[in-house]
């Protein structure tokens, strides 16, 4: 009984098994070929020898660097902004005000059914007024992409918020003696931190591919420039473009990391070998 | 360890609505310092409404909450020094125990060094010392409570609040953990106001207790007091069983099947009534045999419920539970026919339909 029990759980096991291997499989090729032929391609000097010429002569359009340089920024002034409006924003809608949580959802979700080029319709007058009034950096782009990235990232810390019971703790925070803003920083956000992760690498992702805006706004940023060179020189639009996202993959790395040492570090091992049943939790 | 004596608790004509509920309609409410008073009464009745008033997480729509002679009533609730443990588990996820108890006092800027010794002493109080590096999700229900009271006394609070903390947890669990609150209680000597719907803990644990209908206080006094002698027909009905018996109010007395009953309240005129009676108040006088009487009827259930039990007799129009000592109901099982005699100990009556049928 016992045994023939236990085989049955191992053939299903190994079944699991293998589809899980084709899968990642499949998804990895999917995922890795095209990478690979930019590689490839981004290394291909004319007779069909390997050379980094087109690596190296990135560094020769100046333009293309202030590109790279002003994409960056713009993610992340686009992550901060996002975050700073949306996280206490959620936070407070949950706690005083529930019965606005629908709208708040339907307003945060509509960019995503507005297709950008009409975005930029929307945003073209605003943006001309800002250039003459205010500023014409390119970093006034942040404004844009707050709304563009606002659905990704509504989506992503919604489900860290509901993954915690945000009225009990911070009512328990409260009658502790903590302030709004300790209650945010000291029990919201590290219990969400995973969420914020989340919506961070959507909006760095998203920011750092965006193009329509930029274009038809007529600013310079990462992809408007590597179209602009790609018909100058390709190879090195395509190494510029390898090298993005490389950089992405890095930085989702590194960010990974960073959101997921704090817990580990204090952990009590002990603890967790007395009760495993816990460890697998997270 | 933190010997405080408590300080006095009022509650003032609370008024709270919301939108055309009233959750709270005129509660008052005095707390005399180092008492612990558990607020009872059926689901919906305003308990929670109360103690989240007193703790400041809701604004009155009117009366004033008064600590130790101060005004509270404007205060926000993070300067109020309450403690309070909720019903839903409420540990911060991403603390162990000894940071969650700590957490208050790193609000009132107490050095590291120091509130972390008192984070290991306040757990040492409710027996937990060993837990004191686990997360909460490494913890059993009852002891993620028992950290959480803790942690709310940590604050040195000048009252603690509890609602219903126990009713998460399993009948053993509670009963131990509900005595154990009580010990911390007394050892701190803390003004205290304990919210719950479980009468049996109510009556166990709590120096006065106060019974709770539509947002006002029906009753308020010592456990034994508001069982034996309960204020009115809902007190009487909510706080334990009650049979309810046709009867006729004669001159400050009811007459219940033969038997006349003095009155809790003698200044109400006569007429038919229905008499409140508890099951201990009625017992079994002896085998019915073949007679015929007002209180000759016929066993129709016992549940044992240890060393008392609990007969239901039927005599024919209605049924009556009766409670004895498991000894004696044994001597009656199902089936058997008896005499019931009532114990005249003061009744409470009640004057809602005076059914026309009734003999
Ligand atoms: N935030 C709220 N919005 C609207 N109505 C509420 C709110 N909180 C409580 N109420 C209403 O106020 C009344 C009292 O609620 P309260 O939570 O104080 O009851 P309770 O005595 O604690 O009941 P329970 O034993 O079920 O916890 C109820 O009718 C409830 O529906
Ligand atoms: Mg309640």
């Amino acid at each position: 009984m016992a045994v023939a029990a236990r085989s049955i759980h191992g053939t299903r096991r190994l079944k699991l098994q293998v589809f899980r291997t084709v899968v990642f499989v499949a998804a990895a090729v999917f995922f890795l070929v095209p990478i690979g032929a930019m590689v490839e391609f981004s290394t291909r000097g004319n007779s069909g020898q390997r050379t980094l010429e087109y690596w190296k002569e990135i560094l020769a359009y100046p333009d293309m660097v202030q590109a790279i340089v002003a994409s960056l920024e713009l993610a992340a002034i686009t992550s901060v902004v996002m975050l700073v409006l949306l996280v206490p924003t959620m936070v407070w809608v949950r706690l005083k005000l529930p019965r606005l949580s629908r709208i708040v959802e339907f307003v945060c979700l509509l960019p995503l059914t507005i297709p950008a080029i009409v975005l930029v319709v929307g945003l073209f007058p605003m943006y001309i007024w800002l250039g003459t009034n205010v500023s014409d950096s390119i970093l006034t782009l942040a404004l844009a992409y707050v709304v563009l990235v606002l659905p990704y990232c509504y989506r992503a810390l919604d489900a860290g918020l509901g993954g915690i019971d945000v009225k009990t703790l911070s009512e328990a925070a409260r009658s502790l003696g903590a302030n709004w803003l300790d209650v945010m920083w000291r029990i919201i956000v590290p219990n969400i931190s995973n969420a914020i992760l989340n919506a961070t690498l959507l909006s760095v992702a998203l920011v750092l591919g965006e193009y329509t805006i930029a274009n038809n706004l007529l600013y310079n940023n990462l992809q408007v420039e590597l179209v602009h060179l790609g018909r100058a020189n390709a190879g090195v639009s395509i190494a510029v473009a390898v090298a993005s996202l490389l950089f992405a993959f890095v930085l989702l790395v590194v960010l990974a990391f960073i959101g997921a040492r704090p817990r580990r570090m204090h952990r009590d091992p002990v603890a967790m070998l007395a009760s495993p049943a816990v460890s697998s939790q997270k | 360890m933190t010997d405080r004596s408590g300080v006095e608790v009022r509650l003032e004509n609370l008024v709270r609505r919301y939108g055309t509920v009233t959750a709270l309609d005129g509660l008052s409410l005095t707390l005399a310092p180092g008492e612990l008073v558990a607020l009872l009464g059926p689901s919906g009745c305003g308990k929670t409404t109360a103690l989240r008033l007193l703790a400041g997480l809701e604004e009155a729509d009117g009366g004033r909450i008064v600590i130790a002679g101060n005004d509270v009533t404007g205060l926000p609730a993070n300067r109020r020094n309450i403690g309070m443990v909720f019903q839903a588990y409420s540990l911060f996820p991403h603390m162990v125990a000894w940071e969650n108890v700590a957490f208050g006092l790193q609000m009132r800027h107490v050095s590291a060094v120091e509130r972390k010794k008192r984070a290991l002493d306040m757990l040492d109080l409710v027996g937990l010392a060993r837990f004191a590096n686990r997360y909460a999700s490494q913890m059993s229900g009852g002891q993620q409570q028992r950290v959480a009271l803790a942690r709310a006394l940590a604050i040195q609070p000048q009252v603690l609040l509890l609602d219903e903390p126990l009713s998460a947890l399993d009948a053993k669990v509670r009963s131990r953990l509900r005595d154990e609150i009580r010990r911390v209680q007394l050892e701190v000597g803390i003004t205290t106001l304990f919210v719950t719907h479980d009468q049996e803990e109510a009556l166990a644990i709590a120096d006065r207790v106060g019974v709770m209908q539509s947002g006002k206080l029906e009753q308020l006094g010592p456990p034994t007091l508001v069982y034996s002698r309960p204020a009115t027909p809902f007190v009487a009905d909510f706080v334990g069983l009650t049979n309810r018996m046709q009867g006729t109010v004669r001159g400050g007395s009811v007459e219940v099947r033969g038997t006349s009953i003095p009155l809790v309240q003698p200044d109400v005129s006569d007429g038919p009534a229905i008499a409140l009676i508890r099951p201990e108040a009625v017992s079994i006088d002896g085998n019915g045999g073949t007679d015929e009487g007002p209180l000759v009827g016929t066993v129709i259930a016992v549940a044992f419920l240890g060393a008392v039990s609990r007969v239901t007799v039927d005599l024919g129009d209605t049924t009556v539970l009766a409670q004895l000592p498991t000894s004696s109901a044994s001597q009656h099982p199902a089936g058997t026919r008896v005499r019931l005699a009532l114990r005249t100990d003061p009744v409470l009556i009640q004057r809602e339909e005076p059914a026309p049928t009734a003999s």
